[in-house]
């Protein structure tokens, strides 16, 4: 038979439209969009000014938001790691035939939405629940203290969020492990910590780089945790800036200009953080 | 067997028993390795082979029993405190390190200083210089092996454990691999447990083989006795080839007379393991002369038949001959002196008595035989 060399092009094809169409297309948007002339609005319509100065306005006002998304995302992705790592764990090598239904659970929020969910955590963390009452009881928290509408709450909704976006990728890259492998190092010399320092951990750094990514770069751009558990500026995040310049104020340039520097920000980190844990220095 | 005296550094294992739930896998085991020896546990697969080395290294724990390395206790001693090593079957290098740091870590784990030249020097007895620096998945199936032992030796382990270490390798790479494997265990003096199903690995490179069988040893000794003289049954079929024959005593004197179907041979006393007088009476297919009918007989023993089979395979040619009572006995004429058997034939099987063995009619005849192989 002969090779139908157009067929894989051909295959592409309908991917490439639906990139071109609904991710391409409103990219250039958006970057034209954060050039037009700030003075412009929806009524008057927007002129195409080529305002770089858009950009250096946007940060010069906000770049306490962006900090505070990327120290909150940072955060929760670290509390993830530390909840998730032994949730994987001993799911891929203690879990016997459990197994299938543990996995289920993991991913078992996904089955009510997310917007459901968090407000849930608002019960949870509310003024008048059992947690809190709890915490003042053991005087952990004053008698006037709060969880909600604190960083605390932000950061925990964060977590509880994407914890299954951590542990997906950690049990796989866990469950990979040759158990043989731990014995073999026990054989030479490593204790049972020695070895899982040495051996389990290294080998599960791929589930770690994938977890840790799917839990910062969407945590970045959350605005429903810090609308929800936050209630209040002093937790807002660039994604509530960016969704109230869009939707309330009607600020598009603006808006399009924080998208722009929110998307590059992400990249920045991330190509920094792959390189780094491609040469094994975050072990 | 030896009792537990001063030993020095042998391994002693002590009514070592292993029990999964209610299958036994490892039954009252006792035996003496000495050190320095190469020694060989030889058996099929479920024998329990493999479960009495991964005691040994301290990877399963004993249900009963005891490990003794000389003087010392190390039945219940964790894995990683025990002056023991192990190749793995699958090798089991650590993917994430190079060679160099796969041959290190037991090295490093124990603190020890000037790892560089150890690692270089062992590296280079394995016939790997110039390999420290690649990645394990670089490196070809014997190669990998030859790190695997590498990565053991240089623990300088009192005892050197091997679980099935060719058995991933193509024929030519294994008797490469077997002669290496016994050069080095000469050139290091380390006692070396090798666990195998292959026979003619194990008469290779052991010095001394135990046949292990359901959780038991058959018989130990040196490759040549446990060949020439086997005991059971099932170490005569599992080594090598045997026809085994039915016979009854009919007389004692300095050996002994045994009548096989109406055919008198004899066998020597030293190679009979049992007081019984119903036998099966052992003979190696290479042992036997074939001569056609009308020849001389070159031997003592002789038994008649009709040759059905015949199949030259180069060095030698196999024959089956049938004897009167329908059983098929089996033959190798080395190619130098030919008979001329054909099929169809009548002719006369002779062989030395020094070269018959007999067992205990007690046992199944077909006890080792075919035993399907757990090639990995």
């Amino acid at each position: 038979m002969r090779t139908r060399r157009w067929l894989p092009y051909a295959l592409l094809i309908p991917g490439i439209l639906w990139l071109a169409i609904f991710f391409i297309a409103p990219m250039f948007n958006l970057g034209a969009t954060s050039l037009y002339d700030p003075n412009g609005s929806l009524d008057t319509g927007y002129r195409m000014t080529f305002h770089v100065a858009n950009y250096g306005d946007a940060l010069s006002q906000y770049y306490p938001q962006f900090l505070r998304s990327f120290s909150y995302a940072g955060i929760a992705t670290i509390s993830a790691l530390i909840i998730a790592y032994p949730l994987a764990y001993a799911i891929a090598f203690k879990s016997g035939r459990w197994k299938n239904f543990l996995l289920v659970l993991v991913i078992a929020p996904f089955f009510t939405s997310f917007l459901v969910r968090t407000l849930a955590w608002t019960a949870i963390l509310g003024d008048n629940s059992t947690f809190v009452h709890f915490l003042h009881t053991i005087h952990l928290l004053g008698p006037q203290g709060r969880i909600l509408a604190t960083p605390v709450a932000v950061i925990t909704g964060l977590t509880y969020n994407f914890l299954p976006f951590m542990t997906l990728p950690l049990y796989a890259s866990l469950e990979k492990i040759d158990p043989r492998l731990i014995e073999a190092s026990s054989d030479l010399y490593a204790s049972a910590f020695t070895g899982f320092r040495k051996v389990t951990v290294p080998l599960s750094l791929p589930g770690v780089v994938a977890g840790t990514l799917l839990t910062f770069i969407p945590a970045s751009g959350d605005y429903i945790n810090a609308t929800l558990l936050g209630q209040g500026a002093r937790t807002s995040m660039i994604g509530n800036v960016i969704d109230s310049a869009f939707l309330v104020r009607l600020a598009y340039p603006l808006a399009a200009a924080l998208s722009f520097m929110l998307m590059a920000a992400i990249v920045g980190i991330v190509i920094f953080y792959i390189r780094r844990a491609g040469t094994e220095e975050l072990v | 067997m030896a009792q537990a005296e001063s030993v020095g550094g042998d391994l002693q294992l002590v009514h070592l028993t292993k029990m999964f739930a209610t299958f036994t896998a490892v039954d009252d085991l006792n035996l003496v390795i000495p050190k320095g020896s190469f020694f060989a546990l030889l058996g099929p697969s479920g024998c329990g082979k493999t479960t009495t080395l991964r005691m040994v290294a301290g990877l399963e724990e004993p249900t009963s029993g005891q490990i003794m390395i000389g003087e010392k206790d190390i039945s219940f001693e964790r894995p990683y405190r025990r002056p023991v090593n192990t190749v793995f079957q699958s090798y089991a290098l650590f993917p994430h390190l190079d060679i160099f740091e796969n041959v290190a870590f037991g090295l490093r784990r124990r603190k020890v200083k000037e790892v560089k030249s150890q690692v270089e020097a062992i590296l280079s007895l394995v016939e790997l210089d110039g390999f420290a620096r690649r990645m394990p998945a670089q490196l070809s199936g014997g190669q990998q092996q030859r790190v695997a032992l590498a990565r053991a030796l240089i623990n300088k382990p009192e005892v050197l454990l091997l679980d099935e270490p060719l058995g991933a390798l193509d024929l030519k790479l294994r008797r490469q691999m077997q002669i290496e494997l016994k050069r080095i265990q000469v050139e290091v003096g380390i006692t070396f447990v090798h666990v195998t199903h292959d026979q003619e690995e194990a008469m290779t490179m052991a010095d001394t083989i135990a046949v292990m069988n359901g959780g038991k040893v058959e018989q130990m000794g040196s490759p040549t006795e446990l060949y020439e003289n086997p005991r059971t049954t099932f170490v005569a079929n599992f080594l090598g080839q045997s026809n085994l024959i039915s016979g009854k005593v009919f007389e004692r004197s300095d050996d002994l007379g045994v009548e096989l179907y109406g055919n008198r041979i004899r066998v020597p006393r030293s190679r009979t393991s049992s007081n019984s007088d119903s036998l099966w009476v052992g003979v190696r297919p290479e042992k036997i002369n074939i001569t056609l009918a009308d020849r001389p007989i070159p031997a003592a023993n002789v038994i008649p038949g009709v040759v059905t089979d015949a199949s030259y395979i180069g060095v030698s040619t196999q024959y089956l001959v049938k004897t009167a009572w329908s059983e098929e006995l089996m033959v190798f004429e080395q190619n130098l002196l030919n008979s001329g058997a054909r099929p169809g034939d009548s002719v006369n099987l002779s062989w030395d008595p020094a070269h018959t063995f007999a067992l205990d009619a007690n046992q199944d005849v077909d006890a080792g035989v075919e035993v399907p192989e757990a090639d990995s």
